[in-house]
C-alpha cells in the first residue's frame, strides 16, 4: 500500500469522482421518460396536434438534461483537465 | 487551455494512442505577444465547416437568382430549408420573427452542419467549449441588448422583481442562461464524440464492421438535429421573452 504516489492517488480519487458525477444522469433520464409518456398520451387524445407536442416536448426534454449535463460536464474536467493535481 | 494539456495525461492515464482520437489536438504552434498559442484540430475543422457552408451558401444564391419555373431537386431543397427555418422562427417570435430570422437561420445552419460533421470524419467544432461559449454569449447579449431596447430602466428594475432580497438569485437566473445554453449543446456533441472515440479506440476489430454506423445515425445526425432545433428554439424563446408585449 505505501507504493501508491499522491498523482496517482489523486488521478484514483477523480477517476471514481467521475462516476459517482454520472449518476446524475438518473434524474433526467426518469424525467425525460416521464416527458415522452405524457407527449405519447397527448398525441393519442389529439394526434392533429403531433407537431407542436412533439417541440414542446423536445423542448422541455433539452431543459431537464440540463441537471445530468452539468455532472458529465464534472466528469469530463474531473478525468481530463485533473485539476486536483495542481493543488498537490 | 487545459483542454490541450489534456492530450498528454490522457495517454498516460490509458497508455493507448488510438483511444484519444476525441481529443483536441495541437496542429501548429506558434508565438503571440510572448504567449503560446495552437491552431487546433477545431480551428481545422471550423475552417473546414465554414467553406462548406460558403460554397453552399454561393450555389445557392446564384441557383434562386434565375429559378427555374419548375423547380428542380437543388432549388426544392433551398426552398423547403428557408421554408421551414421560416416557419420555425414566425411559429415562436410571430410579428417580430423578420428581424431574427436571419441570424437564427445562420446559427442553424451553422450548428447542424458543424454537429453532423462528425461524419466527414471531422471533430466536431462545437465539441469544444471554446466554440460553443461564444454562441452562449451571442445569445445573451441577445437577450439583454433587445430587453433594454425595449423596456429601458424597467428591463434593469426586473431583477428586483418581486422584492429587493432575491436579486442575487435572480441575477444568477440570468447567468445561468449562456451557461446552460453553452454546456447542453457542448456536453451533448462531447459526449456522442467521446462515445464513438472509445468504440474504435477500444473494441476489437469485428464490432468496427456495421455497429458504428448505427451510433453514427444516433450521435451525428440524431443528437445533433435535436440540439441545434434546441439551441434555437431557446434561444427565440428567451429572446420573445424580453420582447413580448
Amino acid at each position: 500500500m505505501s507504493n501508491i504516489t499522491n498523482e496517482g492517488l489523486i488521478l484514483a480519487c477523480s477517476a471514481i469522482g467521475a462516476g459517482l458525477a454520472l449518476i446524475a444522469g438518473i434524474g433526467p433520464g426518469i424525467g425525460q421518460g416521464i416527458a415522452a409518456g405524457h407527449a405519447a398520451a397527448a398525441v393519442g387524445r389529439n394526434p392533429g396536434a403531433k407537431s407542436d407536442i412533439t417541440s414542446t416536448m423536445l423542448l422541455g426534454q433539452a431543459v431537464a438534461e440540463t441537471t445530468g449535463l452539468y455532472g458529465f460536464a464534472t466528469a469530463i474536467i474531473l478525468i481530463f483537465v485533473a485539476p486536483l493535481l495542481g493543488k498537490l | 487551455m487545459s483542454m490541450l494539456s489534456m492530450t498528454g495525461r490522457m495517454m498516460f492515464l490509458v497508455g493507448a494512442e488510438s483511444v484519444d482520437s476525441f481529443m483536441i489536438k495541437p496542429c501548429l504552434k506558434y508565438h503571440l505577444f510572448g504567449q503560446e498559442v495552437y491552431l487546433t484540430t477545431t480551428h481545422v475543422s471550423l475552417v473546414i465547416v465554414t467553406i462548406l457552408i460558403m460554397i453552399l451558401a454561393i450555389c445557392a444564391s446564384k441557383k434562386m437568382k434565375n429559378p427555374d419555373e419548375i423547380p428542380g431537386t437543388f432549388q426544392n431543397i433551398i426552398e423547403l430549408v428557408v421554408e421551414m427555418l421560416d416557419n420555425m422562427v414566425k411559429g415562436i417570435m410571430g410579428d417580430n420573427a423578420r428581424r431574427f430570422v436571419n441570424y437564427l437561420s445562420t446559427i442553424f445552419v451553422f450548428i447542424l452542419i458543424s454537429n453532423i460533421s462528425g461524419l466527414l470524419g471531422l471533430r466536431p467544432p462545437t465539441a469544444d467549449y471554446g466554440v460553443t461559449l461564444p454562441l452562449g454569449l451571442i445569445t445573451f447579449a441577445l437577450i439583454h441588448y433587445n430587453g433594454i431596447k425595449k423596456n429601458k430602466m424597467k428591463h434593469l428594475t426586473n431583477l428586483f422583481q418581486p422584492f429587493a432580497l432575491l436579486f442575487p438569485i435572480n441575477l444568477i437566473g440570468e447567468i445561468a442562461v449562456p451557461l446552460s445554453l453553452s454546456l447542453r449543446l457542448f456536453g451533448n456533441v462531447m459526449s456522442g464524440t467521446v462515445m464513438m472515440g472509445l468504440l474504435y479506440g477500444l473494441t476489437p476489430i469485428f464490432v468496427q464492421i456495421g455497429i458504428p454506423a448505427a451510433l453514427h445515425v444516433y450521435f451525428d445526425i440524431f443528437s445533433g438535429a435535436i440540439q441545434t432545433y434546441v439551441f434555437c428554439m431557446l434561444t427565440m424563446v428567451y429572446v420573445n421573452d424580453k420582447i413580448a408585449d
